[in-house]
């Protein structure tokens, strides 16, 4: 199978500084592939050029197109979506209007936006709960979840989620990448960012290392983990005796 | 640039202006003077947006100010136009002072509207007060005098024009290199690094805008005393505005575009003057038209302006802080407490942002000369607690003392002046500055030459110890061969480093590190480990919040493990390691 | 101050309030949305006004040349941004919406022109043939800086009403004029106290209108984007609303209510070409007291604006407008110790 997200020799500069120097990924679909790496490193600036957020110099394909000649919004439209680690939700519009906009592009009636509303309450029922709530009242991990089901809405091909554990109790953590996994489960490539990065490898496909900006290192999850470098900086080799 | 080509430049420059009144005709003469005083108020335009990032909508109102002030002394006092003049700069200097105080703590872009507003209000005032005149304004002005000389004619007047620009040029030069022009330099990009070096954004700012008006000031005298007549038009927003236009046109960023902008537009009005009436017997109506347009083309086209042409061309302007390693005796340092004094008491320290906990009654100490290490998951609220402790958050609750001495509520800046220096997560140095001007910035404290000192050049001796020891913090970090180029073009991990050396230049009792080795190569984080331990001999206490767990270890003394927002414990870094609750939170656990 | 002139000033007060409330909303409406201070929100009031003027005269409104040079502009600007795209296949769709659409209304005007048509007709024409000048005007300067920093916008902003108010003279003339009331009824109340009918139907207009944005943005997903769109710019491109979408749809919108603005002020207030400046002023004090973003704080600083300025012109006419403009600085300082410091907004021109 030809890969859904292909990246090649990426660049991205901000100014005169390269944050991203010849990156390399490849994502086939059905897959979950999760970069790892500090902060710092390039992570997220990898999403936002692959968004079409950011300028950036190299080969971006997508289901076969150039993404390049595509600007953010008809990536969009196209099935690409992002969970931003900034969430980026509308604050001050209600829970149910934040997830009504999810689904902005996918120009649905009313009965099938109203059942695409109710799936997603039904996985996550905290935001049923809260559904005329302004957004900017909800805790960390409701935030999270309104953000993921707000790119649910959109129904997407490829979701790119942006260290979904950013802040995270380890409970709801576990929860998010239940989630995650179950997506997959449904047909839903992802993109995963995560510094938390054994919780990233257990959950995904195929693993990058991210350092300064460059990909140092690659290979399937579980061969990844057991890596003695990645083990060493990411897993916390210090506190493995 | 070289400096030597900067010299030549600089003098070709005087001599052409010298001998231009005898290469032009009156009415070439005529312009030149009204160039120059355009040229007055525009330098200021180019402090005040160009350099310090405040735009002014109403900077007309302040020629109007001054113009009306020795117009109205000179005419119904009959006063001499010099006692016009300091009447003129003294209340423009005050009315700017009043609403400087008034609208200059607006943020964004409030402070551009409120512009705007007295700008308007200010005009109107001079066309509906009877003592100036209303809108016939005031005439028979009496021109100036000097010695025996009466400046009546144009050739004459614009000697003396062309002499306070030169001056003016000189002062406002000398000000950009001195330790206030650092100041105003950094002031764009936010006032939370100039507090952390212990500067007033506020103040600097003020004194920045009274600046510009004193300039504009001595433009609306000259303005008054040469045309001999004044009305109120010429001091509304379309002149505030056309000033601005100048300024940008010629670039805004730079000195030099004061110059080039005013003669460029008003070459090209009195062009569109002669012109525009030969292709339509409305030609008043298109020039209107026609700067609108010349004036959006260049913001969408060439915001640089002129000078941003010549830069791309000529190369960048070099720094402004010329560091000769001559003897001078270094800058004063600081006593440091006892090694084993308690430097900093966190006591039940909260923050809540609306209904989030981000700190919730943390609670430690730091004693002197010791390594702490601050750890944590991502969105522990570790950087959260740094802004509590340096004074850039305010606390929810809890205490902070800081050498025995209550910092609560202190502001950023009077806790740096204690001797607590930082560096951010999110860096914050001003990436067209050099590196050694970026470091400079670090010692503000520890000078206090003003901009009139500096602008005077009387300001050699301290900023000859500044730079002597901006250049050691450099060389420290080891970065003094990169000295003279621009913070910007550093690697993100280095920029950090070199946000280390700025906070050594404070000469701090303590060092506050947030993820400073982020992004370093591996190399980089062994000098960054070396220069730490080296500084924790000579006594400096360190704070650093690092998420690389074996930078971390192999450095600190002790450790403070913090998720959710609380204290999760604290030990010896054998200690914190061997605890499970910290391979829990820190390291996640999937099921 | 008797109790006659108190009422006479503030009925006075309530009628300019009722403008600015209108103005406000859509200087609001710009604003939150493409974090434009649209300054010639008033200069396209009095085109409106000066149009209708010209129908009611019987000649043909200057507007129909006017609107018809900015479509040529417009669309020249669109097809060449998308020559140089490599979108060629894109040049007559652009053609179509940039020129042929906002063409349609100076058709329709110079059917309505000449002959005496219905009151109805002729203020229907005058606001349709205003209506394509915002959103053209916009697409030629402000789309192309659109991720401009909102100094740099102000700044367009401002040079275009100048720009504009030159168009204005060069179109309308220097003359100023004013229209034929909508209604001559008045509503006597009690002996001395009676309100004009026009003055009723500006605030009853004002009211309507508002509701009726109110209605708009809180119950159709359009008006959620927008909304969404001022909260979150970014967040809104995630989800894939186009900024330069939701930014014509304002501009539009602003530009059909400037030109109601025009049409219920024209027979109240001598109209000269740039008489709009001052309005749009007054009601950019209304919608800073709103803090540019808020709707119902907005009406409350319209109220406040039109009354005091009622009352400074009793005391001043002449400095009226140094006092209304005066009361600005107040406000701000109220508004900026009232906003969460935005820390580090990099809010200026790049040298």
């Amino acid at each position: 199978m030809s890969a859904l997200l292909e990246i090649e020799d990426l660049h991205v500069a901000y100014g005169r500084v390269e944050a991203l120097r010849g990156v390399s990924l490849s994502l086939r679909a059905g897959q979950i592939v999760s970069v790892i790496g500090a902060n710092g490193a390039g992570k997220t600036t990898l999403l936002a050029a692959a968004m079409g957020l950011l300028p950036a110099r190299g080969t971006l394909r997508y289901a076969g197109a150039d993404l390049r000649k595509l600007d953010t919004e008809a990536r969009v439209e196209r099935g690409m979506c992002l969970v931003p680690e900034t969430r980026e939700l509308f604050g001050e519009l209600t829970v149910a209007d934040n997830l009504l906009l999810g689904a902005y592009t996918a120009h649905l009636g009313r009965n099938a936006l109203a059942r695409r509303l109710r799936s997603v309450f039904e996985r996550f029922p905290a935001l049923a709960e809260r559904s005329r709530q302004r957004a900017a009242t909800l805790s960390g991990g409701e935030r999270q979840m309104l953000a993921l089901g707000r790119a649910l809405m959109s129904a997407p091909r490829l979701l790119l989620l942006d260290e979904p554990s950013l802040g995270l109790a380890p409970l709801i953590v576990r929860d998010i990448l239940t989630i995650v996994r179950g997506l997959r489960d449904e047909g839903v490539s992802i993109l995963l960012i995560e510094q938390n990065a054994r919780a990233a490898l257990q959950c995904s496909d195929h693993g990058y290392v991210l350092e300064t900006g460059e990909m140092v290192l690659s290979g399937e999850s579980a061969a990844l983990a057991c890596d003695p470098r990645v083990q060493a900086t990411y897993l916390g080799g210090a506190a493995d005796e | 640039m070289s400096r030597r080509f900067n010299h030549t430049l600089v003098a070709g420059s005087v001599l052409a202006i010298a001998l231009l009144p005898a290469a032009l005709g009156d009415f070439g003469v005529a312009l030149a003077n009204d160039v120059g005083i355009s040229v007055l108020v525009v330098l200021g335009l180019v402090l005040l947006t160009g350099v310090g990032g405040a735009t002014s909508f109403g900077q007309a109102a302040f020629v109007g100010i001054a113009a009306y002030a020795s117009a109205w002394l000179t005419t119904v006092h009959g006063a001499s136009p010099w006692l016009g003049l300091l009447f003129a700069t003294t209340v423009t200097g005050g009315a700017a002072l009043a609403i400087g105080m008034l609208t200059l703590r607006l943020g964004g872009h409030y402070l551009p509207l409120s512009t705007i507003a007295w700008g308007l209000a200010i005009a109107m005032l001079f066309g509906n007060i009877e003592a100036l005149g209303r809108h016939t304004g005031l005439a028979n002005i009496p021109a100036l005098q000097l010695g025996p000389w009466s400046l009546l004619d144009a050739r004459a007047i614009y000697y003396l024009i062309w002499t306070i620009v030169g001056l003016a040029f000189l002062f406002c030069h000398n000000l950009l290199g001195s330790r206030a022009g650092r100041a105003i330099r950094s002031l764009r990009g936010g006032s939370t690094l100039l507090a952390s070096v212990g500067a007033d954004a506020y103040r600097v700012r003020l004194s920045l805008f009274v600046t510009a008006a004193l300039l504009a000031a001595v433009a609306g005298w000259l303005y008054a005393h040469k045309n001999r007549y004044i009305s109120p038009s010429p001091f509304g927003l379309r002149a505030s505005i056309e000033y601005l236009l100048m300024a940008i046109c010629g670039g805004v960023g730079h000195l030099a575009g004061a110059l080039l902008g005013p003669g460029l537009l008003l070459a090209l009005k009195n062009l569109l003057q002669d012109a525009l009436p030969m292709l339509s017997k409305s030609g008043e109506r298109l020039e209107t038209l026609a700067f609108g347009v010349v004036f959006i083309a260049l913001l969408q086209r060439a915001r640089g302006g002129a000078m941003g042409f010549v830069g791309r061309h000529l190369g960048r302007q070099a720094t402004l802080t010329p560091a000769k390693p001559t003897t001078v005796s270094p800058l004063p340092r600081r006593r440091l407490p006892p090694p084993g004094a308690e430097v900093l008491r966190v006591q039940g320290v909260v923050k809540r942002f609306g209904g989030l906990v981000a700190v919730d009654g943390v609670s430690f100490s730091v004693a002197a000369g010791e390594i702490v290490g601050l750890i944590g998951p991502n969105g522990a609220g570790k950087s959260t607690l740094f802004n509590l402790l340096t004074g850039t958050l305010p606390l929810s609750a809890g205490a902070v003392s800081f050498c025995g001495r209550d910092i609560g509520g202190l502001s950023a800046r009077t806790i740096a002046s204690l001797g607590m220096a930082r560096s951010f997560q999110h860096v914050k140095l001003r990436p067209n500055m050099s590196l050694i001007d970026n470091v400079a910035l670090g010692a503000h404290l520890r000078s206090g030459c003003g901009m009139l000192r500096g602008g005077l050049r009387l300001d050699r001796r301290e900023e000859r110890q500044i730079a002597a020891e901006a250049l050691r913090q450099l060389e420290r970090i080891g970065l003094a061969e990169r000295a003279f180029e621009l913070a910007g073009s550093l690697p993100l991990g280095t920029q950090r480093v070199l946000e280390v050396g700025r906070a050594l230049a404070a000469d701090p009792v303590l060092l506050v590190l947030d993820e400073p080795a982020a992004g370093l190569r591996k190399l980089e984080k062994r000098a960054l480990a070396e220069l730490l331990r080296r500084l924790r001999e000579e006594g400096v206490t360190i704070l650093i919040v690092e998420h690389d767990m074996d930078f971390v270890m192999k450095l600190v003394d002790r450790l403070v493990v913090m998720n959710f927002g609380a204290k999760l414990l604290e030990g010896t870094p054998a200690a914190v390691r061997a605890d499970p609750r910290v391979q829990d939170a820190y390291l996640g656990s999937v099921a | 101050m008797s109790w006659d002139l108190v009422f006479i000033l503030l009925v006075d007060g309530l009628a300019n309030g009722a403008v600015y409330l209108l103005a406000g909303i859509g200087l609001v409406l710009i604003f939150s949305v493409t974090r434009v201070v649209f300054v010639p929100f008033g200069d396209v009031v009095a085109f409106a006004a000066l149009t209708l003027a010209a129908f009611e005269a019987g000649r043909l409104p200057p507007t129909i040349g006017l609107v018809a040079l900015l479509a040529v502009l417009a669309t020249g600007a669109e097809a060449w941004r998308l020559w140089r795209a490599g979108q060629p296949e894109g040049i007559l769709r652009a053609i179509l919406g940039w020129g042929l659409l906002p063409l349609t209304p100076c058709a329709l005007a110079y059917l309505a022109a000449g002959s005496d048509r219905p009151a109805a007709v002729q203020i229907a024409a005058a606001i349709l043939l205003v209506l394509p000048i915002t959103p053209l005007i916009a697409r030629l300067t402000l789309q192309p800086i659109a991720d401009a920093s909102v100094l740099v916008l102000l700044m367009v902003s401002l040079v275009l009403h100048f720009l504009l108010s030159g168009l204005g003279l060069l179109f309308f003339g220097a003359e100023g004029t004013r229209t034929r009331p909508l209604t001559g009824l008045a509503w006597n109340i009690a002996e001395g106290y009676s309100v004009s009918g026009q003055i009723i139907m500006m605030v009853v207009a004002a009211l309507l209108l508002s509701l009726l944005f109110y209605l708009a943005f809180e119950y159709t997903l359009t008006g959620k984007a927008l909304r969404a769109t001022a909260v979150n710019r970014r967040g809104a491109r995630l989800v894939g609303i186009r900024p330069a979408h939701t930014a014509l749809l304002v501009y539009s919108c602003a530009s059909l209510l400037a030109g109601m603005i025009g049409v219920l002020v024209a027979p109240v207030t001598t109209m000269y070409y740039d008489s709009g400046f001052v309005i749009g002023l007054k009601s950019f004090i209304a919608a800073i007291i709103g803090a540019m973003v808020s709707y119902p704080l907005t009406a409350a600083g319209a109220l406040v604006v039109g009354v005091s300025e009622s009352f400074a012109s009793y005391w001043s006419g002449a400095l009226k407008d140094a006092i209304v403009f005066g009361l600005l600085i107040p406000v701000l300082m109220l508004r900026s110790a009232m906003a969460q410091q935005v820390e580090e907004e990099v809010d200026e021109i790049d040298p």
